[in-house]
């Protein structure tokens, strides 16, 4: 939708689940973005292949014949010390960033826990190595992640206990672990309000109409629950209102839906985050 | 409601013969779709109708069940959960990565000096506390522990969601690899002969680049001292494998009707199938209630046709519930083609605040389901 406006997009799915291609109805996506619709490009985070770009990039080192055994080292140091995981991931995309190859970059991060641990691995890694190559690589990481003028986080949640829950904690982790921005969080998924509460209370005069009251009464938990939620949210990050998007009607294809309640955000965003 | 139709017997005994007959259920999904909730209640359930010692270990539990359950703020402390009328009893804890670290270097390490040297080293500090990765591990660990000691005849461990649950299942081996990898043997060489040979030549000159040269000889102390823990961690690694691939130890997949975890729910039955661990049941949860979704076109059309005009406008939220029950049954089916036992669980009105409720969830996956699904043999180990 940003790229609508004429603004180069790149999308990137960080976790290799393949639902950010079935969202976009197109193939799955590779590391080397590729352009899904005009101006936007999507691509799927790979440590392996970040790492072979880092190393042509700011190594220069000549790649001679197989990367193979690099590979397997790789992998025994990533599982090693996860730092390298993260570094590579979060490196890649401040590098987009950096160079400016898009005006903007969309992560759709991992679940909380593993996103609190990539955006924060240049300040870990930086507490770690105090000289050298990767020193200087964290620093100008940390800078680009710092700056609330480039980057931004928004939080997505569903009007439910746990989600909810995760959310404020979410907040409350970055904060310890990184001076990144916390832009924003959207509320996904609030259930539509269907029921009028006159006819409901009509119904309850008839015997024969008992289910309809509990189908009636089943809708109206289900929404005061979320909205529950919502307010627990609001209070714990004191905003008098959080932004909502109803949960999708059947018939509408699901990013379509969620574009067009988004374009307000984004533009708030995107003059910001260019 | 939900004990009387159980003691009446209307048992579909699926999961009763899970919680009765498994001594350890791995419980997995996306996130969001009630996992830990589904994993305490299959805890109660079992302590509530076998004489069963039953610990339910949990990564990150909701605040409130949490509290429900008295487990307020705890580190690595097993906290026993009072349980009306049960006949065995129900200990719940949570995972610290940190102290579990801890705790594994001190049972590990094979001197007092080399304990206090890994426990105060830098790198040590930040791999356990801010990597998330590090959490694998130190899961099978403790589940390991909880059998172990023979404390507990029945284990319940409520996985991170999504994929990090099968990186926890994947860990043990990793840990093996490691410490017989090249790699491990090319940082703990001392420094001279590294120069020396040509083979690790060009690993060095790529590692010295990236990382510098100070924070290499960090990690290769880090990993030197590490590696006076290979026998006992290595020996451990292996049993803590051989634990997950038990016959006793089952698998449960939670899922919620909604596509997107639904696509993940079905990436984690394959998985766990390509891995031949023995998963047991599908657990379908958040469902909308059958007898709601049941007919609620027919309902819509009559609710337009009422002789009180004032009802007709209910003829909306019926066609909302039609369609949720559409989707809902498309989703089923799909289960359905998996291959696995579905279990149906209904979402909940209200907040799961106590064992009483977390109770009647645990019942009400034991009663026979609506002929949705049919059940089938269980799928052979």
């Amino acid at each position: 939708m940003a790229g609508e406006q004429g603004k180069r997009v790149l999308v990137c799915e960080m976790d290799d689940k393949g639902s950010l291609a079935a969202y976009l109805g197109c193939p799955p996506l590779k590391f080397e973005p590729t352009e899904v619709s005009p101006n936007v490009s999507a691509m799927a985070m790979n440590t392996e292949d970040s790492l072979r770009e880092y190393i042509r990039l700011f190594l220069r080192l000549p790649i001679i014949g197989s990367l193979t055994p690099l590979a397997r080292i790789f992998d025994f140091v990533a599982n090693a010390a996860p730092a390298v995981k993260e570094i590579l991931a979060i490196g890649k995309l401040c590098y987009e960033v950096r160079e400016q190859n898009y005006d903007m970059v969309i992560v759709d991060s991992e679940a909380s826990g593993h996103f609190v641990a990539q955006v924060s691995a240049p300040d870990a890694l930086a507490t770690l190595v105090r000289i050298g190559i990767i020193a200087d690589q964290t620093k100008w990481m940390s800078n680009l992640l710092h700056d609330p003028q480039v980057s931004t986080v928004l939080a997505v949640v569903t009007p439910e206990e746990m989600p909810v829950a995760e959310t404020i904690e979410l907040r409350q982790r970055l904060a310890k672990a990184t001076p990144i921005d916390f832009g924003g969080v959207l509320m996904n998924r609030m259930p539509q309000a269907a029921v009028d509460e006159t006819a409901l209370a009509a119904a309850r005069q008839d015997a024969s109409l008992a289910r309809t009251v509990q189908a009636g009464d089943w809708l109206v938990a289900q929404r005061s629950e979320a909205q529950l939620q919502v307010q627990r949210l609001a209070e714990a990050f004191e905003l008098g209102n959080v932004e909502t998007i109803a949960e999708a009607p059947a018939d509408v294809a699901l990013p379509q839906h969620i574009t067009d309640h988004l374009v307000g955000e984004l533009h708030r965003l995107s003059s910001s985050d260019a | 409601m939900n004990s009387a139709a159980f003691d009446a017997g209307h048992v579909d005994d699926r999961v009763m013969a899970l919680v009765r007959d498994s001594r350890m259920i791995i419980v997995s999904g996306p996130g969001g779709v009630g996992k830990t909730t589904s994993a305490a209640a299959l805890g109660v359930l079992a302590a509530r109708h076998f004489s069963k010692r039953v610990l339910v270990l949990t990564v990150d539990p909701a605040r409130r069940l949490a509290t429900a359950l008295g487990l307020d703020a705890l580190g690595n402390a097993e906290v026993p959960v009072h349980l009306a009328d049960a006949q065995g009893s129900l200990t719940m804890a949570m995972i610290d990565t940190k102290a579990s670290w801890d705790d594994m270097v001190r049972r590990h390490a094979p001197d007092s000096a080399t304990r206090e040297r890994v426990l105060a080293n830098d790198l040590y500090k930040t791999l356990t506390s801010r990597f998330v990765h590090s959490h694998d591990y130190v899961v099978t660990e403790r589940l390991y522990d909880a059998r172990e000691t023979g404390n507990y005849d029945l284990v319940i461990v409520d996985t991170p969601p999504s994929r990090s649950a099968l990186s926890v299942l994947d860990a043990p081996q990793r840990m093996e690899q490691f410490f017989s990898s090249r790699l491990l043997k090319l940082l703990t060489a001392p420094t001279q002969s590294r120069l020396l040979s040509i083979a690790s030549r060009p690993f060095f000159l790529v590692a010295d680049r990236i990382l510098g040269a100070a924070f290499l000889s960090d990690i290769a102390e880090f990993f030197t001292l590490f590696r006076t823990m290979e026998g006992p961690i290595v020996s451990r690694a292996r049993r803590v494998g051989a634990l997950l691939a038990d016959p006793a130890t089952a698998y449960v997949v939670v899922t919620s009707a909604e596509s997107v975890a639904m696509a993940e729910a079905h990436y984690l039955v394959d998985e766990l199938r390509r891995r031949q661990h023995r998963l047991e049941v599908v657990l379908a949860n958040r469902l909308m209630p059958t007898h709601l979704a049941d007919g609620a076109s027919v309902r819509a059309t009559a609710v337009s046709g009422h002789a009180d005009s004032r009802v007709h406008a209910l003829a909306k939220a019926e066609h909302a519930i039609a369609q949720v029950a559409e989707r809902q049954a498309g989703a089923l089916a799909e289960m359905d083609s998996w291959g696995t036992d579905v279990v149906l669980s209904e979402s909940r009105s209200g907040e799961i605040t106590d064992v009483g409720a977390l109770l009647a969830m645990g019942e009400a996956l034991t009663l026979r389901q609506p002929g949705i699904l049919s059940p089938r043999n269980t799928v052979a180990p």
